[in-house]
């Protein structure tokens, strides 16, 4: 569980993130919201590259926020990015062997499991894992950094935009291992995206943000149909 | 029956063909380089005079330094135009210790590593904070501080106290050499066995966790912060291994030298070392290889054909150019394949008549 309360980002004038107050419980979460409704900056709050100005994140029961940033991967706390970063110059293997050394204390033994097993919870267990991530498609790449997200025992995934630029087959797929997670990886998950489809068949709570503002949270289905959050998206009647 | 036989055999042979041509690929690259290693320890010292053995005893004491230099570019993404300098706080170091210690030689050069180690990582300090121009020009700053207090307190010659510098000619001394060395060919294929053994560190680095680690930094560092990865330290990481490499470099300069100069370690050479180490390839580990000759050897091929020696200058800044607008991954990965594709258009333009005739249906491809 991952409690949010009176978040407060502020970039000079600007508030990109409110006095959020929020409860991710568990299962996958969604987190939605039109472009700019500081989702990002939520995520990198999480992930320690942005120092919040007030507020608490109490995540299963520790304060997060004052961990040092490389260190919240050791604790179980894995993302994705909006823009892949799968690391080309590495293979499939090293790609997630690199994460599994630096945030875990297995020894050589178990790695190689947890690694092929992690490439082959996300499937790309079919492919060679010495194959260069610099040949890889999209769809792949984007499964790499999932196979990151989920190798060693994370508590928590933060998904920024996985599908984003995926065609819907594809997204299929991608949302088919997000839903496997919380039961068998057994991690909390925090999904962000912009398609909808994927994030009702994902989340059964979700939360909405705007202007920084949390605007609604609850199942996804009724925040779906919720007025304000319609308004958010689409804009209002009345200029 | 037959039919579906054979296509099983097939099925089954190219499964496994791509394992027996990776195997046969990495058997023939491990046979040419034991074969090269050989030649340079055994043959090569033989065939050459005193003053080019001298020449490639530098050639591979400069290799050690760009193959750091290499490492810090090419994987962790760092530039430094401080590595001369880092060479000569080296030869200091190891020149002192030599005459200071009576300690076996290959005890001196790696004590020489780790001193020049912590010091070299002070240099490194700015890349927590600084990257690319910034971190480049620091460095460079650096560098000519190096050389002005080396120009102070000038190089170790047996003289008293802690500089150990004496002006007085009667008494300084020539620094040491390993008992096993004291030739100029036998120091040559002891200054190759530790080049050797550089590199064998530096693959065993980047083949492994910091290997790993770097090529991440270098692509994002939100997703190395991301996957756990302590910047810091392995930015640090990297400076320190450069510095232990250009400082047992820096302790068979000063063997190979006998008596060290300022002249030697000019702050100008920094630049010029970052030219040939691009030119060289800086994502191959061979690229040091090339660089040093690029550093060492052609100048002396210039001298030897009564070339003027400015013409480098010229040279370097053409290749620098070539290489960063044609070639980033520098002549060790550009050479065979320019060499090939020469090859190629030789085979074309005078193959056999016959190859020609019929090459109507070939050329058409």
């Amino acid at each position: 569980m991952i409690k949010v309360e009176n978040l407060e980002v502020r970039f000079g004038g600007v508030k990109p993130i409110d006095q959020m107050t929020v409860t991710f419980p568990n299962g996958t979460c969604g987190l939605i919201g039109p472009n700019g409704a500081g989702k990002t900056t939520f995520f990198n709050v999480l992930s320690g590259f942005v120092k919040p100005a007030g507020g608490s994140v109490t995540a299963f029961d520790e304060d997060l926020l004052r961990m040092a940033d490389y260190k919240r991967a050791r604790w179980g706390l894995r993302r994705t990015f909006q823009t892949e970063q799968a690391i080309e110059d590495l293979s499939l293997y090293d790609n997630v062997a690199m994460l599994e050394e630096h945030s875990t204390s297995n020894g050589g033994g178990s790695r190689r499991e947890d690694v092929i097993g992690a490439l082959e919870f996300v499937g790309l267990g079919n492919r060679d894992p010495a194959t260069k991530v610099g040949t890889l498609g999209a769809r792949e790449r984007r499964l790499v950094e999932i196979a990151r997200a989920v190798v060693g025992k994370p508590r928590a995934v933060l998904l920024d935009e996985p599908a984003a630029g995926l065609p819907d087959e594809e997204t299929e797929h991608m949302g088919s291992v997000i839903r496997r997670i919380p039961e068998e990886i057994g991690a909390l998950v925090i999904l962000v995206d912009h398609d909808m489809n994927l994030v009702s068949s994902c989340c059964e709570l979700t939360s909405v943000l705007d202007f920084g503002k949390l605007i609604a949270s609850g199942p996804t289905e009724e925040v779906l149909r919720d007025e304000q959050v319609v308004r958010a998206y689409l804009g209002s009647e009345e200029v | 029956m037959a039919a579906a036989e054979t296509r099983t055999g097939s099925v089954a042979d190219r499964a496994l063909a791509p394992i027996n041509r990776l195997e046969r690929g990495e058997r023939i690259r491990i046979a040419v380089i034991a074969v090269l290693l050989a030649f340079v320890l055994l043959v090569l010292p033989g065939m050459l005079s005193a003053y080019w053995t001298d020449v490639a005893t530098s050639v591979v004491i400069y290799t050690i330094v760009a193959l750091g230099l290499g490492l810090l570019m090419g994987r962790v993404g760092l530039v430094s135009l401080g590595q001369v300098a880092v060479l000569a706080l080296g030869a200091w170091v190891g020149a002192r210790l030599l005459f200071a210690t009576g300690l076996p030689f290959p005890v001196v050069t790696i004590m020489t590593g780790l001193v020049t180690m912590v010091l070299g990582s002070l240099i490194g300090l700015p890349a927590l904070r600084v990257s690319g121009l910034y971190l480049a020009l620091i460095t460079l700053m650096l560098a000519g501080a190096i050389t002005v207090v080396i120009a102070a307190t000038d190089f170790p010659n047996g003289g008293p106290g802690f500089l150990g510098h004496t002006d007085a000619t009667t008494g300084a001394q020539v620094i040491r050499r390993p008992a096993i060395a004291t030739s100029e060919s036998a120091f040559f294929r002891y200054s190759f066995v530790w080049a050797a053994l550089m590199f064998l560190l530096a693959l065993w680095h980047v083949r492994g966790k910091p290997g790993r680690a770097w090529a991440t930094i270098r692509q994002s560092e939100p997703a190395a912060l991301a996957a756990g990865i302590n910047i810091s330290l392995y930015k640090m990481w990297a400076f320190a291994l450069a510095s232990f490499m250009t400082g047992v470099a820096g302790a068979l300069l000063a063997g190979s030298s006998g008596t060290l100069y300022n002249l030697t370690f000019p702050t100008q050479d920094s630049i010029i070392l970052l030219a040939v180490v691009l030119m060289g390839g800086i994502y191959s580990l061979w690229g040091a290889v090339v660089a040093g000759m690029l550093i060492k050897l052609l100048p002396a091929l210039l001298d030897n054909w009564g070339l003027p020696p400015d013409l480098l200058t010229i040279l370097f800044g053409i290749g620098v150019i070539q290489v960063l607008t044609t070639a980033p991954t520098g002549l060790v990965d550009q050479f065979p394949k320019d060499m090939a594709r020469l090859g190629r258009f030789l085979w074309r333009s005078v193959g056999s008549p016959g190859a020609r005739a019929s090459g109507g249906t070939a050329g058409s491809e």
